[in-house]
């Protein structure tokens, strides 16, 4: 019975069944253990009671996405799990857990060649009324993947705490009793042992890597408008903001909220928001301003399905075009992608100090798969970029707040410093700040905040480069991991074809990227949008292979390694 | 209006002579800042106007400063000033239009003037201090032949045959 | 506030040298006389205070100022300045609005500037009229008033700024005339000593677009009762007020709004514990 490296899980049930609690259980006590792993979710449109799915992977090596199919199917119940037919795909292999007392799964779950057991769940509960059945499920699946029921037993322990310990016991019980149901299933879904201790491990989701990121980045004032599925960015800053001297405010809206970060900085303190897509489309005026009146601001948008109000649980890469062109007028400012769950951290702390470095905005683009995901990762290491603006100390009369020079970064007065009041304005000005219509100072003021941008030394972030060959894939944000392992398993077969995924979308690096694409022949551009968004904008400012071919389509279904994959050895040859 | 007020508070020559200096100063400001307008908005012959009343009120506070001789004249009490309301020579900015006429600036000129003889007539009649009635009443003279040369100044610009001055451009808007 | 004693400050040091581009005649020269005067009253230095306006003409007084300012976008001077302030209190916070930037666009920040009541005095400069625009109606407007965008008027009824002010819980509210600077100027000051969001409504008239409005200072009258800290009596006030009641008209005792504070966490790690497997 071989062993396997990765094994994916779905665990779906309703009306309060806790179906994704089981999964973040899951996840936890398999990490804890040493495995790696992830956890995203699938859920219906209510507000309680709904469907629900909880979608693991757990692996020996690093992960980065879900895998191409499901190996483990747990139903607590079935009641409407059809909606989860597209995102839970079995193979002739997979196992279906399934309660009897519950009914069969829907058709669309349960393809030929697919393995039933019964786990019966009805008639347990039943017997045993201090028992819940997710932890009767929780504790079937652990069994089935190899995980040792006591460290099982402790992540179910820390979980009830709080409602005692009777209940505790009660549902550690409820779990050994799921584990022993499995003990005659002699399939094949144990994960070999985890890999060796990598040091200090953190289970933590990008939204929560993206609010940290900001807070190590120097953060310390943030204007909140809950937007799905940006929200848990600003919960997480909330309490933990105060600890650091900083504060968070709850605004009446988005307009509110990023010109109040506006007005913060403009005091001197680093200040984020984050939102959506829909919230983004508010912002853009005021994104113009930062950049007009040269005030470094942090705006996450996660991205979620679009247009308009789209599909707020799921993701897609959509928001790409609005980041990149949707301010009105010529407006340089920094867009920046997070690749993967932990790389939230470094891409938001990074805005951060660019932000501050270049006072300008920074739009953040993360999206739900990434925002929502939780994922054991190793503990990011601290990195040197604190936010730090160029502050005027001395002062000409008239103070120059936009003189030019100096690479375009003109040093701000904070207020409070004598000498130093200037009127910062969206209006075109002359470099000390004074409204003008000359030609010759908006010309100047034009050039000095596109040069500040462009001409700043990025470094390697700019974007991730990996491999050889004269294939290369193109990617950006959470499909990085996707494509990263849909190349593992080309390189496997002997191609040889390189990733090249940019972090730093705004600027462009047209020299850079020449660099990366130099002996290029084949590309194939990856994304998630229905327009070719990202294709389009490569077209638009970088040279590309003749051979250069698009694989897009939009959310809410995320693209699989499986399809990638496909692409390559399917579409034009490697 | 507020002068009732003033009046009851002026229990000195010192005092009255600081109120007297306020006036004269918040005048020149006034029509400073006239002046600064009418340039701004490109009526130059307005501006030299408002910069001729502004000179002659800076006499006249001069004038004030010399006849409170040796006494200690106390300073404006904080920078708001004595009235409630407004400072009574101070031309009425609210009246003031970017395509005045010289006419208009006299007319401008002619109501502070009066305003002033009004609160110096007041003052003159119901000061709490003799002295200061006395003091008044001549302040008061000096206001009359202000309001005199005014006068006489208007019938060097007679009202318009014509309507009013007329801008065929329309307002602009810049923001 | 700063510690130290008042500054002998003229109201001189309070403007810059810029040359506003208000039509002569326009009352928003007054209200910048009585801003300089009341901050010299006040003593502040002027690197203390910052004013912050949207668009508009009214809005263009922070370039006439010798403060620190900020001219934003349409409509947002008020979460614009709640930013700052919240993040330096040490700060005089001044907010400068018109009646269609501050009661229009801006009408849904002025709720909740007022709810959330964040130590601001908000001026703003009513006209009856989008002034900068070439006049289109404001939401105080009279209903009749014919424009080119609403002929024969809008037929709707005007906003009550002070009347919605105080239901939003405000915690000063008052109203002056631009043609009387020196009590504009009092009033002001007392409404940057009073601690919360202070409203004030300041009737400044529009020379170009509403040369009627040369009749407010025929209209404008002192409050015939003093101004009262019971919200309920004020609120019955303002909802018979004439809109020419010039004075402070409410007081209230709220105390201003203070951000969060947390015990300050020795070494930011301890934030990332919860992380830990």
């Amino acid at each position: 019975m071989a062993e396997r490296t990765s094994v994916s899980v779905a665990m779906v049930g309703s009306g309060g069944a806790g179906v994704l609690t089981t999964g973040a259980m899951l996840l936890q006590a398999a990490c804890a253990a040493g495995w790696n792993g992830l956890l995203t979710r699938s859920v219906g449109p209510q507000i309680r009671g709904g469907e629900a799915a909880a979608l693991l992977r757990l692996a020996t090596h690093a992960i980065e996405c879900l895998a191409d199919h499901v190996d483990l199917l747990v139903g607590i119940d079935w009641v409407s799990a059809q909606r989860f037919e597209a995102e839970i795909e079995l193979a002739p292999g997979s196992l279906i857990v399934s309660d009897p007392g519950a009914g069969p799964p829907p058709p669309a779950l349960s393809p030929s060649g697919a393995r039933f057991i019964e786990l019966r769940l009805t008639e347990m509960i039943k017997a045993n009324p201090a028992w819940r059945a997710n932890m009767i499920a929780l504790g079937a699946a652990a069994h089935l993947l190899g995980l040792d029921e006591r460290d099982l037993a402790g992540v179910i322990r820390l979980h009830f705490e709080a409602k005692g310990a009777d209940i505790a016991a009660a549902n550690v019980a409820a779990a050994q009793a799921g584990g022993r149901a499995m003990a005659a299933e002699t399939s094949d879904y144990r994960l070999a042992r985890p890999a060796q201790s990598h040091g200090k491990r953190w289970l933590i989701t990008g939204n929560e890597a993206t609010a940290l990121g900001a807070l190590r980045g120097g953060v310390r004032f943030a204007a909140a408008y809950p937007i799905t599925p940006a929200s848990e960015i600003l919960e997480w800053l909330a309490p933990n903001l105060p600890k650091v001297g900083g504060s968070l405010v709850q605004a009446e809206d988005e307009l509110a909220s990023i010109n109040m970060i506006i007005g913060a900085s403009y005091g001197g303190v680093p200040a984020l928001t984050a939102t959506s897509g829909p919230g983004l489309s508010l912002m853009i005026e005021a994104l113009g301003l930062a950049t007009a009146a040269e005030i470094p601001i942090v705006v996450v948008d996660v991205m979620r399905g679009g247009p308009s109000t789209g599909i707020p649980t799921k993701s897609e890469q959509t928001d790409l075009n609005i980041a990149v062109y949707g301010l009105h007028g010529d407006a340089p400012h920094l867009v920046i992608a997070p690749q993967s769950v932990t790389d939230c951290l470094l891409a938001t702390q990074w805005a951060t100090f660019l932000a501050e470095a270049l006072q300008a905005p920074a739009i953040v683009l993360s999206d739900q798969s990434l925002g929502q995901t939780q994922a054991a990762v190793s503990r990011p290491a601290d990195l040197a970029f604190i936010g730090e603006r160029l502050r005027a100390t001395e002062f000409a009369t008239p103070y120059m707040r936009y003189a030019l020079g100096g690479g375009g970064v003109s040093p701000m007065a904070i207020p409070g410093t004598p000498g130093g009041q200037y009127t910062a304005d969206g209006l075109t000005h002359t470099a000390r700040g004074i409204p003008t219509s000359s030609a010759r100072e908006h010309r100047a003021q034009l050039d000095k905040r596109r040069e500040k941008i462009e001409r700043y030394a990025y470094g390697a972030l700019w974007a991730t480069l990996e491999g050889e060959g004269d294939a290369a894939v193109i990617t950006w944000g959470s499909l990085t991991g996707v494509a990263r392992e849909a190349l593992a398993r080309a390189r496997a077969d002997g191609h040889r074809i390189r990733l090249i995924a940019p972090r730093l979308l705004l600027p462009t690096r047209p020299e850079e990227m020449t660099a990366a694409l130099a002996g290029v022949k084949r590309l194939l551009v990856v994304e998630q949008t229905h327009s070719a968004q990202f294709y389009r904008y490569l077209r638009a400012y970088y040279t590309l292979p003749q051979e250069t071919r698009v694989f897009h389509r939009p959310g809410p279904l995320p693209i699989r390694p499986g399809e990638i994959h496909r692409q390559l050895t399917e579409g034009a040859s490697l | 209006m507020s002068d009732a007020a003033v009046i009851q508070a002026i229990d000195s020559p010192a005092t009255l002579f600081a109120v007297a200096l306020e006036i004269e100063t918040d005048a020149v400001e006034r029509y400073k800042l006239l002046a600064e307008q009418m340039e701004t908005h490109n009526n130059p012959e307005l501006a030299r106007i408002f910069l001729d009343l502004a000179r002659a009120e800076g006499l006249h506070a001069e004038q004030i400063r010399r006849a409170a001789g040796d006494l200690v004249v106390e300073p404006r009490r904080g920078p708001i000033g004595a009235w409630r309301t407004e400072s009574p020579e101070s031309a009425d900015l609210i009246s003031a239009h970017y395509l005045m006429r010289p006419r208009d600036a006299l007319l401008m000129a002619l109501a502070g003037e009066e305003r002033a003889l009004a609160f110096y007539s007041g003052l003159a009649a119901a000061g709490n201090d003799a002295l200061v009635r006395k003091l008044a009443a001549d302040f008061a003279e000096e206001e009359r032949e202000h309001v005199e040369l005014c006068r006489r100044l208007l019938l060097r610009y007679l009202p318009p045959a014509a309507a009013d001055a007329d801008d065929p451009d329309p307002p602009l808007a810049v923001d | 506030m700063s510690a130290t004693a008042p500054l002998a400050c003229k109201p001189g040091d309070y403007k810059s040298q810029t040359k506003p581009i208000w039509c002569p005649g326009c009352g928003d020269y007054h209200v910048l006389m009585a801003l300089t005067r009341a901050l010299a009253a006040l003593g502040l230095p002027p690197e203390q205070i910052a004013v912050i306006s949207g668009i508009g003409c009214s809005s263009r007084i922070p370039a006439y100022t010798n403060c620190y300012g900020f001219h934003g976008v349409h409509g947002r001077s008020l979460p614009l300045a709640a930013g700052l302030k919240i993040v330096r209190p040490d700060l005089t916070v001044i907010v400068a609005s018109g009646d269609g930037d501050g009661y229009s666009i801006g009408g849904n920040h002025f709720l909740h500037a007022c709810r959330r009541n964040v130590d601001l005095t908000y001026l703003v400069m009513d006209n009856h009229i989008y002034g900068m625009t070439k006049g289109q109606p404001s939401p105080t407007t009279e209903p009749d008033f014919d424009t080119a965008l609403t002929p024969g008027g809008t037929g709707v009824r005007p906003f009550n700024p002070l009347v919605v002010a105080l239901a939003s819980g405000a915690n000063f509210v008052a109203r002056a005339y631009a043609g009387n600077p020196h009590e504009t100027a009092n009033i002001i000051v007392e409404a940057v000593r009073h601690p919360g969001f202070s409203f004030v409504e300041i009737l400044s008239p529009c020379v170009t677009y509403r040369p009627d409005q040369r009749a407010w200072k025929d209209r404008v009258h002192t409050a015939p009762v003093e101004a009262t800290d019971d919200a309920g009596r004020a609120a019955r006030r303002l909802m018979t007020d004439d809109g020419f009641n010039l004075g402070v008209l409410y007081r209230g005792d709220r105390h201003p709004f203070r951000p969060a504070v947390a015990a300050a966490c020795g070494d930011r790690s301890e934030l990332e514990k919860g992380f830990e497997l």
